[in-house]
């Protein structure tokens, strides 16, 4: 640490919310009412942490668990109700991409305004007009009104310019997870550029691949609470617990939708809905899909993670020879696991669809689902194997 | 990018669970190192104006030509009133009028429409209604060019020490248009039916103010009356609005009296004394400011969690 002090300073602090029944939004009840019932709840308590200059740190946690509301107290948007912050540095806070952009004016104007409000200076932002329209690809729309972008177009402007600013401590909530698998890729890419400038970086996500990828440290709150703290592999490992102690699903939901994933199941050889199997069984994905576009060669995919987040398993429709040349309207798509090899634990599903060349994302849901593996005393050990067993009399 | 820039930068932030407290000075530096931000913010108040409509910034400058148009008939014709060279009477004042008007209607908007920006950006708060202000003033410079052009038009121009008040009834109306501009939109965003509420007021407060009627005439009707104890006219200038509309007549319309027989259009006071009215308002404003500013700063901490 050096001699300054920390790059950020979290030290004891609560946030406690007040949630109104019957708030007076108006002079007028206000005037004829004087007490107003209302409950609170804390958001964040006694929640310490520092991160040193030049480090990279992940919050973790089930939504709800108070994580955005800390990244905000950090960039002053909101106040503690205890405790206090400090910071050293220039802050910049990317907890939602393009915001400020306004639909009626063009690309040129909306970069304009919204670097200047994320504390470029107009030189500054004139040196890196340029490279802020190359990073969003955008060169043949810059003097077109953001209206008539499209979601993607409007999501890479937006990040471009966040990762353009020159911060000491930058603070993302969740914003890395844009846009197809190129993109995400260039974002990465300016995050570890930062890491290795050596600025302080605060990531807020419900990835826990992506703190094992960037994070030195991360933390997990619970009910405002920190619930872990330390080496990422280890922090990962307690949210995993937690994650499967709760029984939720989590991660992202993403991509373009050209074809969404409109529902999703997993099956037993019965034909029923479970979420509990023990090994050697049968065990059927079945997603239904809908297009809403045609879409020329999607392949659809499924991955599973074990509770260490290792991949497990995966394939897609294109390695099964299963093709899609025109797909259009609904569809369902089954995997059929034949043998569950797994004996123990918790495993988590993630179902996607995309280009045959994965560039393009039309939807993925990542570990949204997941099963438990039991296994009987008859099963001992870390794989299952198929065992016919056989005797006969001499 | 250079990473070295990053180590002279020290700006140290700290942050409890005290209500913040305005040290003038200090935010005042902020304020000024975040001015592209209002620039930006004002440029786009402008442009979002005009896209999309043929007419364009011929927009703003309707609206004098409209009251121009209707009032002058009404009082010259129906009501035969005898204001020599009503439109610039009229203009004179109304411009002024309207850089309050417009200011305060987008300023008690301007936290709770840019919820977006709030709830994810820090920055100075300040600068929203702040930017409302200076989008009604870039309104004001073209609504001007109809007043300059009308009164380049009839020739009328009257040069002289009646033109020193010009800067300083700007400057007392641009000072008490922030400040009540910094308490509107806080007030707006706790009880949203401020908005409403101003409606009203500024109807009203237009009325009490000699923007259409001739503040000689009300001088003149007030001479005698007192309101317990004290005289009305005192009183009427109270509103401080009052004197800088006031202010803005003398120093372009300057006659105060053009029909030698007739009552005064103006106020039947000398330059210096207006000068000294408008210096009082432009104190009194100030201190406004500074309490509308500290309310605003105070309250700005939780506008992210009251949107």
């Amino acid at each position: 640490m050096s001699s300054g002090g920390a790059a950020i300073e979290v030290e004891g602090i609560g946030k406690r919310f007040r949630r109104y029944r019957e708030r007076p939004t108006s002079l007028k009840e206000r005037l004829i009412r004087f007490r107003v019932a209302s409950d609170e709840f804390w958001a964040l308590q006694g929640v310490s942490v520092e991160v040193a200059e030049g480090q990279t740190l992940g919050l973790l946690g089930p939504n709800g668990s108070g994580k955005t509301t800390l990244l905000k107290i950090i960039a002053g948007i909101l106040r503690p109700t205890q405790g206090r912050v400090t910071t050293r540095g220039r802050i910049a806070a990317l907890l939602a991409l393009g915001a400020g952009f306004h639909a009626e004016l063009t690309g040129r104007e909306n970069i304009y305004l919204n670097a200047s409000i994320l504390g470029l200076s107009r030189q500054e932002i004139d040196r890196r007009f340029d490279d802020i329209v190359a990073f969003a690809e955008l060169e043949d729309f810059v003097d077109s009104q953001v209206k008539f972008y499209s979601s993607g177009m409007y999501v890479r402007l937006g990040f471009a310019v966040a990762v353009h600013v020159d911060p000491a401590i930058l603070l993302v909530d969740e914003v890395l997870a844009v846009g197809d698998i190129a993109f995400q890729r260039k974002c990465l890419d300016r995050v570890q550029a930062f890491q290795r400038e050596g600025r302080t970086i605060v990531v807020v996500t419900h990835a826990p691949d992506l703190v094992h990828r960037v994070c030195d440290r991360a933390i997990v709150l619970e009910h405002g609470r920190i619930k872990a703290a330390g080496e990422p592999t280890e922090v990962v490992r307690e949210f995993r617990l937690l994650m499967a102690k709760k029984d939720l699903a989590y991660g992202w939901d993403q991509g373009t939708k050209e074809i969404e994933i409109v529902a999703a199941d997993l099956f037993g050889a019965d034909g029923s809905s479970r979420e509990w199997f023990a090994p050697g069984e049968e065990l059927t994905i079945q997603m239904e899909l809908k297009a809403h576009t045609v879409v020329e060669n999607p392949v659809v995919s499924f991955a599973i993670h074990d509770q260490q987040n290792r991949f497990v398993y995966g394939t897609n429709t294109d390695w099964r020879s299963v093709f899609f040349p025109r797909f259009e309207g609904k569809q369902r798509v089954q995997f059929t696991l034949r043998t569950l090899p797994f004996v123990e634990g918790r495993y988590y599903v993630t179902l996607g669809i995309h280009s045959r060349d994965s560039t393009r994302v039309y939807h993925v849901q990542e570990q949204h689902y997941s099963f438990v593996m039991v296994r009987g005393e008859e099963n001992p050990g870390l794989v299952f194997i198929p065992v016919d067993c056989r005797a006969e009399r001499l | 990018m250079k990473g070295l820039e990053l180590a002279s930068v020290t700006e140290i932030a700290v942050r409890t669970s005290e209500p913040p407290r305005l040290h003038v000075r200090q935010r005042l530096r902020e304020l000024w190192a975040s001015r592209q931000i209002l620039a930006n913010l004002v440029r786009k108040e402008i442009k979002v104006k005009y896209k999309s409509s043929v007419l364009g910034a011929a927009w703003s400058m309707l609206n004098p030509v409209l009251y121009l148009a209707v009032f002058s008939l009404v009082f010259s014709i129906f009501l035969q009133a005898k204001t020599p060279h009503f439109p610039v009477y009229l203009l004179s004042g109304l411009l002024a009028w309207n850089l309050f008007a417009t200011s305060l209607g987008l300023a008690t908007r301007s936290v709770v429409d840019n919820a977006n920006l709030v709830t994810k950006v820090y920055f100075p708060r300040e600068i929203l209604p702040l930017a409302s202000v200076g989008a009604a003033g870039v309104d004001f410079l073209l609504q001007a060019l109809v007043l300059l052009g009308f009164m380049a038009g009839t020739r009328f121009f009257h040069f002289g020490a009646n033109l020193l008040l010009l800067p300083l009834a700007m400057l007392a109306l641009v000072v008490f248009t922030s400040a009540m501009g910094l308490w509107v939109a806080a007030l707006n965003v706790r009880y949203r039916d401020t908005q409403h509420l101003l409606g009203l007021a500024l109807l009203t407060w237009f009325w009490l103010t000699p923007v259409i009627y001739p503040s000689g005439f009300v001088f003149q009707r007030f001479a005698d009356n007192h309101l317990l104890g004290i005289p009305m006219f005192d009183l009427y200038l109270a509103n401080p609005m009052a004197g800088v509309i006031a202010g803005f007549h003398r120093a372009l319309y300057a006659v105060v009296r053009p029909d030698a027989g007739a009552d005064p259009v103006l106020l039947p006071v000398s330059v210096p004394w207006l000068a000294v009215l408008l210096a009082a308002v432009t104190v009194g404003s100030i201190v406004l400011l500074f309490l509308a500013w500290r309310t605003f700063f105070r309250l700005s901490g939780d506008f992210a969690e009251e949107l």
